[in-house]
């Protein structure tokens, strides 16, 4: 399996020496914690995408007669899917860790107190963040592969989309679970955030079909660009809006992000 | 019930976890209105006794009558006249200090109005009031561990249980605790506390028994068991050196007791001071010289051989 | 039921008492952004009857279930929406809020200390998650109805039912919050619930999975409570919702039993 993969990965990045890069050594150190929880993650990160794709491509797409745009409910929805999985995991990894490390175990401190600056901390956290992102993208084109419903080689390019996603909404999350006073905080942001996001932004119908205020909604989430792009590349069709317009607005809520996530860490670390 | 009956009564009270023996056959007897002390090292049974005792914990042998009531099948009318607090805070983290009180009391069946005014009366003995809305976890360790003593008294018990009451305190708040247990034992409230700490349990106890191992071996008041089982004086000597037994044996002929510690000897004499100028007088020269009174801890190294903090 | 779970029950207005206080525990602990949390939880069933329901039913249409009757993809997947909710804010409250003031918290060790027993315990934190899940089950009905997605009468009728199924999967979340050992399990409790949400007719009807597939969803407690709960606001299935309710009550029965009893293990020792 990917994930058998993913965690030799891990292994050989924890098992080497002191790296010079002070963001490596926090990457590694999340990598490190990582060999011990992964199982419990496969679940969740991997499973579970591969179960609605059966329970809602498979099984509700059979009461769609007709498709959608031309080609099966399993072919079209499965773009969406991997880029809400990208979502899922990369706001899963950017809210409770960060807050526990900064409220509960204290470890951004200790990692402080070391020679690293603000932006390294960040960095190692991120980067781990996308590495969860990536290994769950690739185990689920994998799946959707085998099961026949990509229809175009150019769903390799689903991947690098995903970690741009991933990026673009783990950089303000984090900037958001540093600043959260309560960890009630992090469960609002799913229950208002994330999961109108996951229900609305085009994964599982269309969003044209959305009343038009709802429609612009969608688009500005960072959410449904990604959605666009995916599902463009597993249909091997051209993206509904240009590629380079879905590109640079995701890379601006991922710079954004990251001088968010910046001066929040800052003045939790910094005082 | 008599007042001839006491509160607590235990005879070969056993508690078995698996193969483990934590208390093995312990007879003991509180009564009304006095402090009992359960005196030991951790890992004696202390905290186990103290548990059957609270009704939280079935005894796995033995008879255990709590206020002429069996804990068991009574375990409910038992608690509700006992107060407990357990060696480790058990405050609720997402309620404010007021509301720990006024939220405990209601367990107890008391009308929210009365918890209020016992919340507040409470807060004032252990002087907290000034910290009544403040959430629980900013407390210091003092603080925290005086609230839990104002949750074990707000039901009014008759008897109040404390497992190590001052464990982990820094000295100015193990005398305000210290102080209130006092002022409670003159309402005539029977306390019931465990300690590793000898200060502790001569400052507070009328009565306690010495607990090793599970078992009890020795009991008395303090007083009685440092004259049953101690000289008056003890002389603490250290000598540079790697090991202090070499200077052991030259000194034996002086006490009526030596100790040997890893890092000093125990002279155990009647008057301190004569056996000070008697180790000079053998040319010895301690780098250190401490002469006190014989305490409870010299009684339990005296029974097991050990020191009572490791 | 009652003889069988409370066993030593002398006096049953004390022991409604006491657990009526350990519920009014979770009250003064309701707190500003808890509160905000707490109150907001009905609008994630709409969120998912507004997404599935009305936008991929758009792409559905219409269904004809095993009856004959036809309705619209909303009105068959509201019903669902309602139980699996209830299954959801039940278990929320009763195994990770449970768990953590039992495992994390040690406030059962403060509580066992006065003339609170285990199972009052238990009683009290059930309905408090009652009390919660309840009110979200009231406002998700209303919506309904509004929608024209059953009738006030039948949704009259489904409130009880949903109370109902909240109660049994609170049972089972708290005898699975006696087992736990750590919060990873919790990973693995959340994915098997998404399973269950994804394959429990809750957005096909059963009829459609794999025969063997098809007999291992309809042992399912949540199958079971969407049955019950469609049968009601949908209308149709005859008698069979006795069958559903027979289910739910056994399994709120075992259920109650056994977390009182691994309660009274755990906090007991």
């Amino acid at each position: 399996m990917g994930s058998e993969g993913m965690t030799q990965l891990a292994a050989k990045w924890a098992r080497r020496g002191p790296v010079r890069a002070p963001a490596l050594a926090v990457l590694q150190y999340h990598l490190v914690g990582y060999r011990r929880t992964w199982r419990g993650g496969v679940f969740s990160s991997f499973l579970l995408p591969t179960l609605t794709v059966l329970g809602f491509g498979v099984g509700v797409g059979a009461f769609i007669d007709q498709g959608v745009d031309g080609v099966s409910y399993l072919e079209w929805i499965v773009g969406g899917l991997l880029a809400s999985t990208a979502l899922q995991v990369a706001i899963a990894e950017s809210t409770w860790p960060v807050y526990s490390s900064l409220q509960w175990t204290k470890i951004y401190f200790a990692q402080y107190a070391a020679p690293l600056r603000v932006a390294d901390i960040m960095a190692g956290q991120l980067a781990f963040v996308l590495f969860r992102v990536l290994a769950s993208a690739a185990a689920f084109l994998l799946v959707t592969g085998v099961l026949g419903a990509l229809r175009s080689p150019w769903a390799v390019l689903a991947l690098p989309v995903a970690v741009l996603l991933g990026l673009a909404v783990a950089a303000p999350t984090y900037a958001y679970a540093a600043t959260a006073s309560s960890d009630s905080w992090l469960a609002l942001l799913f229950r208002f955030a994330v999961i109108p996001m996951t229900l609305f932004a085009g994964v599982f119908f269309p969003v044209e079909s959305l009343p038009v205020g709802l429609r612009w909604l969608a688009y500005a989430t960072p959410l449904w660009h990604a959605v666009d792009l995916s599902r463009a590349a597993t249909l091997g069709t051209a993206p509904v809006w240009s590629v380079t317009g879905h590109l640079l607005y995701l890379a601006a809520w991922a710079v954004g992000g990251w001088l968010l996530a910046h001066r929040a860490l800052r003045r939790k670390l910094v005082v | 019930m008599t007042t001839a009956q006491p509160l607590i009564q235990a005879r070969g009270l056993v508690k078995r976890f698996g193969s483990f023996t934590a208390v093995d056959a312990i007879d003991v007897a509180v009564r009304a209105g006095e402090a009992f002390g359960f005196l030991g090292p951790n890992g004696a049974g202390k905290s186990s006794t103290m548990r059957m005792i609270g009704c939280v914990s079935p005894p796995s042998g033995g008879e255990l009558r709590i206020l002429g009531m069996d804990p068991v099948r009574d375990g409910p009318a038992i608690r509700a006249r006992l107060g407990v607090c357990p060696q480790l805070d058990t405050l609720d983290p997402e309620l404010t200090v007021r509301e720990n009180l006024v939220t405990y009391a209601r367990y107890f069946g008391i009308p929210r109005r009365v918890a209020r005014l016992r919340a507040a009366e409470l807060l004032d003995f252990v002087q907290l009031s000034e910290r009544a809305d403040s959430k629980v976890e900013p407390l210091s360790g003092g603080m925290k561990r005086r609230l839990t003593i104002a949750r074990a008294l707000v039901n009014e018990p008759e008897i109040v249980l404390l497992d190590e009451p001052t464990t982990g305190l820094d000295p100015q708040a193990r005398h305000l605790v210290w102080e209130r247990l006092f002022q409670l034992k003159q309402q005539g409230v029977t306390l019931v506390l465990t300690t590793h700490y000898m200060d502790e349990a001569e400052q507070l106890c009328d009565r306690l028994v010495v607990m090793d191992g599970g078992r009890i071996v020795a009991e008395g008041s303090p007083r009685v068991l440092i004259e049953q089982h101690s000289t008056r004086e003890v002389v603490e000597l250290r000598f540079a050196g790697e090991s202090q037994e070499p200077f052991a044996s030259k000194l034996d002929q002086l006490g009526e007791r030596v100790e040997v510690l890893p890092d000093r000897i125990l002279l155990y004499v009647p008057d301190g001071d004569a056996a000070v100028a008697q180790v000079t007088a053998l040319g010895l020269h301690p780098i250190n010289v401490l002469v006190r009174r014989s305490g409870l801890e010299d009684v339990f190294l005296h029974l097991t051989g050990r020191t009572l903090i490791d | 039921m009652v003889a069988l779970v409370l066993p030593r029950l002398m006096d049953v207005s004390a022991a409604s008492r006491r657990s009526a206080a350990v519920a009014e525990r979770n009250v003064s602990a309701l707190k500003s952004i808890y509160w905000l949390l707490l109150v907001s939880g009905f609008i994630e069933p709409l969120l998912y009857l507004f997404s599935i329901g009305v936008g991929v039913g758009a792409l559905v249409g219409d269904l004809t279930l095993s009856n004959g009757a036809v309705v619209s993809y909303a009105a068959f997947v509201a019903p669902a929406m309602l139980a699996s909710s209830a299954m959801t804010g039940a278990f929320a409250e009763t195994t990770f809020n449970f768990f953590g003031k039992m495992k994390y918290m040690k406030l059962y060790d403060g509580v066992i200390a006065t003339p609170v027993q285990p199972f009052e315990i238990a009683l009290g934190e059930l309905a408090w998650a009652m009390l919660r899940g309840s009110a979200y089950s009231g406002a998700f009905l209303v919506v309904m109805v509004v929608m024209d997605l059953t009738t006030a009468a039948r949704a009259a009728v489904a409130f009880p039912a949903a109370v109902l199924v909240g109660f049994t999967f609170g049972a089972i979340g708290m005898t699975i919050a006696t087992f736990m050992r750590s919060w990873q399990d919790f990973d693995v409790l959340a994915s098997a619930q998404f399973v269950l949400f994804l394959f429990s007719g809750t957005f096909v009807p059963a009829q459609a999975y794999p025969t063997l597939l098809r007999w291992l969803v309809e042992v399912t407690p949540l199958y079971r409570a969407v049955h019950l709960v469609r049968g009601i606001t949908v209308g149709g299935g005859g008698w069979t919702w006795l069958l559903d309710l027979g289910y739910l009550l056994l399994v709120l029965a075992i259920g109650l039993f056994i977390a009182s009893r691994r309660m009274s293990r755990l906090l007991y020792r």
